[in-house]
């Protein structure tokens, strides 16, 4: 039985892509290098963001406007809610949204059946000094006269929110309280058969650690710390979804069955008749597609779950992929949740984050970080058992203020005490290791807290270590050697118990060491390769290390822009928009994380040798020069891929599209302009130039399509064009038409369209260290200077961009690329390593060339030696997608506005350009009063109107129809925007009066 | 030569370039022809494939320069200008491929030709046009076994070189020219990859140019001089010293005697590295410098006109353009 049908993620396990060999990926016209990970609805890639959340199921004291206070999100697969436990006025309450009011917590240990308070006391501690703090809350309950469970119920029943919709079974109030306690407060704490023991010990827990807060500021938990969040991937938001659209359908379904049932009819009720499989299809694909997550059991709903993948480059689709969006609202003014977190290393790139309004929020991936999914619990209680826990329902409450005893908890689950804390989290790690429980659970001490934590939780971010044992790294030579060889791979280092994922809070559990040399007796783990704690785009920049920090994240936004190759299966692609460099090149200094994301293979940028040297003041401000021999020779030429479509319909009149073919003129026979670059068949042939304003599919639509056809009329039906057309000052060629169907299986008419650009003045360039600038200057190769062995540079640019930049990393990778080149190999710019400096300059010495990169140049305007040596070699440049083409806007004369008859605005429609406010100000304040005049009306909207002098109203034709007289109308102009006020307000019984003056 | 002390010179000095303070370069002499005359001096060292290599002695830089400018850019040459596309099946696009064409350096000597004006015909002239044509289609062999899998065995005409191109002689041109006289000078040059299936046929149309339109017109590799490097050993540089103060410079730059001196053997070729600096023990040791009005030319042709042809080529234009300099100036 066919119940629905899920949208399927792209290389996942189910995907027909999974498990391909490059050849056959190749066969399928896919590009093997393509990471997947997106899902393809309604023709569109969708990327479901990475939901960055604040972890459930976890306690977390914090001061929330000087009440101190501990929360906790419950989540289950039925309820979420947010439980807190606060002090007001030196008395703890427990809050609830379900709850009007505040309830004292003596009333819900009372509620939870523990009466007595000595038993109470017992759960929260028997020490004086909780004893001082404790003793208003119970003095509260005292006053309040709750001296039994029922008491408490009745008393939280009366405190009940009024529910909207009243349930069918009418329950009494203490009941529902009884039942709210059970299932939603709290409600990941289990509860059966009205046993709330475990509650009642969590709730005396959160007491305790409100009490503690208060005494010890520095017991605060931090919201931002990484190991109080989860992230959510795009399997558990389907699955939550599903779920959603699942439980709806059952709904449904048994909402009919109930009406139906008790009908008699004569064939049996068929439940399977009424399940309609397209409601999950539908929900999941709408969903996906417009990402819009609305859960309706948690109440959530959430906007921009999704994005479009962009394929801007290979790099910009791999950074979606990596990308964390915050659930915080980004229009808050607070730091904390912006700023780098201490907990963030190896884990989050550190410098991979957008600037501006959401800087801090959208975070990237680093290289090795893994996302956990959830494994079952179970199993890892069982071990706990066994490793010494015992159970804390068998123990009374005084164990709990024994200082050492630890309470063990799993996924923020009481699970019971230990003696001996130590010994259980060293079984545990033991076990772990060596693979009896899930690699991925973490198990972490917290001293100040006396509690020992294990996850198996799913969304925790964790990451592999190098196991260090006896100040000896685990991962030998040997086993290094293996892995060269293809004997070993990353999954045989995690079975053997080499290599172990540490989560964030096992991570800052352990000592380690960074480097093998730093390990000392506390060691317990090493760094597997430092620069893994970058991202996929700050991995692209040599030497990152060397620049200033903010290069790096402006890098990364640059990156994405970068354009060059964006699969192997590019030319099968028809986007809406696609850059692509004509010859792109593999940079000259690469780094590790280059060659593992593949950007070697589908760069995005070219080697321009640079010379760094001012040259006639076209570069001022970042503005670079180019040579012109150079782009005539192919530096940085692109090609713009766009595409138009259309399908041709049918209606329900029986009338439907038609494509023409093209017209002839009537004296001369030859096909028209417009319809030039038409085929036979009414859509243009591949190949073909198109012009600004010529058709490229000839399309007919019928006047009427929606009345029903009428009988017995002619077919002759009329008419009306509806051409594609081809906008655009360049012309573009045809690169390919495709006709194909959609999934109303209507005609599907796609035109790739393609442009060749050439750089020119105003293209924007970028290094690969946030060192934008624009094309200031093409220089013919005579005029650029040229050294002793006759290079001469493909770009200048000018040395005012380093002081302040202070990008030392761009100047270490012309020195590695001038060596490279030299030498016939590429060299390194990994992060926290690379190529030395030294070895660079070893080699530039043994080709002749000077050991600090500085050649001896000639001008080539003079011809003479210039005086100083100029620094020049190889860096590697990206073309940004932002290209005077594409910019460049003026207007003399051209399209107005309907309404108004004033210019038209914005470039695509070719509109004015605006003499605002301030520019009128200016003009005001010289004088230029006919300029303004000339500005404002005369090149604008001027319009002659006809003005009574008498009444002072707009008259028409010479008569005013208010005077009933033509003796004292004059003729002035004005703008017409202004005329057409006047008539709007005279529309609402205002009426403006025009006095005229002779001037 | 003229003695060394006589030589204007440029200091290479650590961090910068510094001119003699005796000498005041051009700013005070009057131009003389007879001294020009008596100065200039021209040696062609070397005339090999790889380039001409030839000493221009006793010029000012701004001479100099202009023969190295007009030899860049306003010597003209034979380059294909526009290409047909009557098919193109392969995946390269027919700008990238025309443009690709139009790089393709060819052999013909562009002086027997002349430029294309408003007048010349579509199609041009006999006498400014060459045309050529490009017919490649890949096929699969039908010979290959299963087991071959280089592209080579498989596929025939999966790489267009650009031996393919076939000249076409326009009206008379036949019994002047032959292939090889106008062909591309490299017959192993890669257009484009094909696969089974992918077809290119074209009509390239070359026309004479210069190099300051496009730099396929240009007819050098590169052509530019240098200055002749100078050194001076200041002191006695001995042993270690020595072998250190060798590798400082170029190959063959400093020699060493027998008694394990340095001495300076030959500056000429040195790459002015500037290397010395590095060792604050040689650096006072030796002087480095450039002599101020001997040039060092590298003329390197792309083939269709010899070097020296081209140096010719270059004086002509210079020529050419003084005489309708001075007749501009007599008619005013």
């Amino acid at each position: 039985m066919l119940i629905g049908r899920m949208p399927l993620m792209l290389r996942s396990s189910n995907c027909v892509l999974s498990g391909k060999t490059e050849f056959e990926l190749s066969k399928l016209n896919e590009c093997p290098l393509d990471p997947g990970g997106y899902f393809v609805v309604r023709g569109q890639e969708k990327v479901i963001l990475i939901q960055e959340q604040l972890s459930w199921n976890k306690m977390l004291t914090e001061d929330f406007n000087g009440v101190v206070q501990c929360q906790v999100t419950s989540s289950t697969h039925e309820k979420k809610s947010r439980t807190l436990v606060l002090s007001k006025h030196g008395r703890y309450y427990l809050k609830h949204n379900s709850m009007t009011d505040d309830i004292p917590i003596v009333v819900i240990f009372k509620a939870l059946g523990i009466v007595s308070d000595q038993e109470i006391m017992s759960h929260i501690g028997v020490d004086p000094q909780s004893q001082n703090r404790f003793g208003a809350s119970l003095l509260e309950a005292f006053n309040l006269k709750i001296f039994t469970q029922q008491r408490a119920l009745d008393y939280m029943g009366s405190k009940l929110v009024v529910k909207r919709f009243q349930s069918a079974t009418t329950k009494t109030p203490p009941e529902e309280a009884r039942d709210l306690l059970m299932t939603t407060i709290l409600a990941h704490v289990p509860v059966d058969n009205f046993n709330f023991q475990m509650k009642a010990i969590y709730v005396a827990l959160m007491v305790r650690r409100v009490m503690a807060a208060e005494l010890d500021k520095t017991l605060f938990d931090d919201r931002d710390y990484y190991g109080n969040k989860r992230l959510e991937l795009a399997g558990s938001l389907i699955s939550l979804m599903f779920e959603d659209l699942f439980k709806r359908m059952n709904w449904e379904l048994k909402m009919i069955a109930d009406k139906n049932i008790p009908k008699v009819k004569a064939a049996q009720f068929d439940v399977v008749k009424h399940m309609r499989a397209a409601q999950i299809t539908a929900g999941l694909e709408s969903a996906i597609s417009s990402g819009n997550w609305t859960i309706k059991r948690f109440k959530m709903e959430r906007g921009g779950v999704t994005q479009v993948l962009s394929r801007l480059s290979y790099i910009s689709a791999l950074g979606m992929m990596t990308r964390v969006n915050s659930q915080f609202e980004k229009s808050r003014k607070v730091s904390g949740p912006r700023s780098l977190q201490p907990s963030q290393w190896g884990m989050l790139c550190p410098s991979d984050t957008p600037e501006g309004e959401a800087c801090g929020l959208v975070k990237n991936l680093a290289l090795m970080t893994h996302i956990t999914t959830e494994v079952d619990e179970h199993p890892v209680m069982i071990l706990a058992y066994n490793a010494g826990v015992e159970d804390i329902r068998e123990v009374s409450g005084n164990p709990i203020n024994n200082p050492h005893v630890f309470l063990v908890f799993i996924n923020g689950n009481v699970l019971g005490l230990t003696l001996n804390h130590k010994h259980l989290v060293k079984n545990m790690r033991y076990m772990r290791r060596k693979g009896r429980i899930g690699s991925f659970v973490s198990i972490h001490t917290s001293y100040s807290q006396r509690c020992v934590f294990v996850h198996t939780d799913g969304g925790r971010l964790c990451r592999p270590y190098i196991i260090v044992e006896k100040c000896r790294p685990l991962v030998k030579q040997h086993h290094l050697d293996e892995l060269q060889r293809g004997i070993r791979k990353f999954d045989d280092f995690l079975l053997d118990g080499l290599i172990e994922y540490l989560d964030v809070n096992e991570e800052n559990d352990s000592f380690i060491a960074c480097y093998e040399e730093n390990i000392n007796p506390t060691t317990t783990h090493l760094e597997i390769e430092p620069f893994t704690l970058l991202g996929v785009c700050a991995g692209l920049v040599p030497y990152p290390h060397h620049n200033q920090s903010p290069r790096n994240t402006y890098q990364c936004a640059m990156g994405k822009q970068a354009m060059g190759m964006i699969g192997y299966n590019q030319k099968n692609r028809i986007d809406s928009l696609m850059y692509n460099l004509v010859y792109p090149q593999a940079p000259m200094v690469k780094s590790k994380t280059i060659e593992l994301t593949n950007f070697d293979k589908v760069p995005a940028g070219q080697n321009a040798t640079v010379a760094v040297m001012s040259y006639s003041g076209y570069d001022i401000e970042d503005a670079l020069i180019l040579n012109k021999a150079s782009i005539d020779r192919g530096y940085g030429r692109c090609l713009v891929y766009k595409n138009s479509k259309c399908t041709v319909k049918r209606y329900a009149n029986q009338t439907f599209d038609r494509i023409m073919g093209p017209v002839k003129d009537a004296l001369t026979n030859k096909v028209i302009f417009k319809h030039d670059v038409l085929d036979t068949d009414g859509i243009v042939s591949p190949g073909e130039q198109v012009q600004n304003k010529q058709i490229m599919i000839n399309k007919e639509m019928p006047a009427v399509t929606s009345i029903n056809p009428l009988e017995g009329q002619s077919p002759q039906v009329p008419y009306t064009a509806v051409p594609i057309s081809y906008k655009g000052s360049e012309p573009s060629y045809v690169e390919r038409v495709m006709v194909s169907a959609n999934a109303e299986e209507d005609f599907l008419i796609k035109i790739l369209l393609r442009q060749t650009r050439i750089p020119e003045i105003g293209d924007k360039f970028s290094s690969r260290h946030g060192q934008k600038g624009v094309t200031g200057l093409i220089v013919d190769q005579e005029d650029m200077p040229f050294n002793d062995f006759g290079i001469c540079p493909d770009m200048i640019m000018n040395p005012h961009g380093f002081p302040s930049r202070m990008t030392v990393g761009k100047t270490l990778e012309l020195l590695g690329g001038k060596a490279g080149v030299l030498e016939g190999k590429f060299h390194y710019g990994t992060a926290f390593g690379g190529s030395k400096v030294q070895d660079i300059q070893a080699e530039l010495v043994r080709h002749g060339f000077n050991y600090m990169g500085k050649d001896f140049f000639y001008s080539g305007i003079t011809g003479a030696p210039l005086e100083a040596y100029i620094y020049s070699g190889p860096v590697y440049y990206q073309k940004l997608k932002h290209m005077v083409q594409d910019k460049m806007h003026a207007r003399a004369r051209g399209p107005k506005a309907v309404l108004t008859r004033q210019p038209t605005q914005g470039r695509s429609r070719e509109g004015g350009l605006r003499l605002g406010e301030m520019e009128r100000d200016c003009l005001i304040s010289y004088g230029a009063s006919m300029l303004i005049m000339e500005r404002l009306m005369i090149s604008s909207d001027a319009f002659e109107v006809d003005v009574c002098r008498i009444c002072g109203r707009l008259a028409y034709c010479s008569w005013c129809h208010f005077c009933q007289s033509s003796a004292h109308v004059s003729k002035i102009s004005m703008p017409y925007a202004c005329k057409l006020l006047f008539q709007e307000l005279t529309s609402m019984n205002v009426v403006p009066k025009l006095i005229l003056e002779d001037y | 030569m003229p003695k060394t002390s006589q030589q204007p010179l440029l200091y290479m000095e650590e961090y910068r370039v510094k001119q003699d303070p005796q000498d005041y370069g051009l700013a005070d002499e009057v131009f003389n022809i007879d001294i020009f005359k008596q100065k200039l001096k021209v040696t062609i060292v070397r005339n090999d494939e790889e380039g001409l290599e030839f000493d221009l002695i006793g010029v000012y830089p701004a001479i100099a320069n202009a023969f190295r400018r007009l030899m860049l850019s306003e010597v003209p040459s034979m380059a294909i200008e526009k290409v047909y596309i009557y098919n193109n099946t392969s995946i390269i696009q027919d700008e990238v491929l025309a443009h690709r064409m139009g790089l393709l350096p060819l052999k013909a000597d562009p002086r027997l030709f002349t430029y294309r004006t408003e007048e010349s015909p579509e199609n041009g002239t006999e006498q400014d046009t060459l045309e050529y044509e490009l017919k490649v289609k890949c096929t699969r062999r039908k010979d290959a076994s299963k087991d071959q899998s280089t592209f080579d065995e498989i596929y025939k005409n999966h790489k267009v070189f650009s031996g393919h191109l076939k000249w076409l002689p326009k009206g008379k041109q036949g019994q002047i020219y032959t292939e090889s006289s106008v062909g591309c000078i490299h017959e192993d040059i890669l257009i484009a990859q094909l696969r089974p299936g992918h077809e290119m046929d074209l009509r390239l149309i070359a026309v004479k140019g210069l190099g300051k339109d496009h730099a396929k017109f240009s007819p050098v590799a590169t052509a530019y001089y240098r200055l002749l490097p100078l050194i001076k050993l200041n002191r006695e540089v001995s042993g270690k010293d020595a072998y250190l103060l060798q590798s400082c410079f170029s190959p063959g730059v400093i020699g060493i005697d027998e008694n394990e001196n340095a001495y300076v053997k030959d500056a000429r070729y040195d790459s002015g590295s500037r290397n010395v600096y590095r060792y604050s023990h040689l650096a006072d040791a030796v002087t480095l410098a450039r002599v101020r009005d001997h040039y060092i030319f590298t003329v390197e042709s792309v083939g269709a006109l010899k070097p020296e042809v081209i140096f010719i080529e270059a004086v002509k234009v210079l020529k050419k353009k003084c005489r309708s300099f001075i007749d501009e100036i007599e008619a005013e």
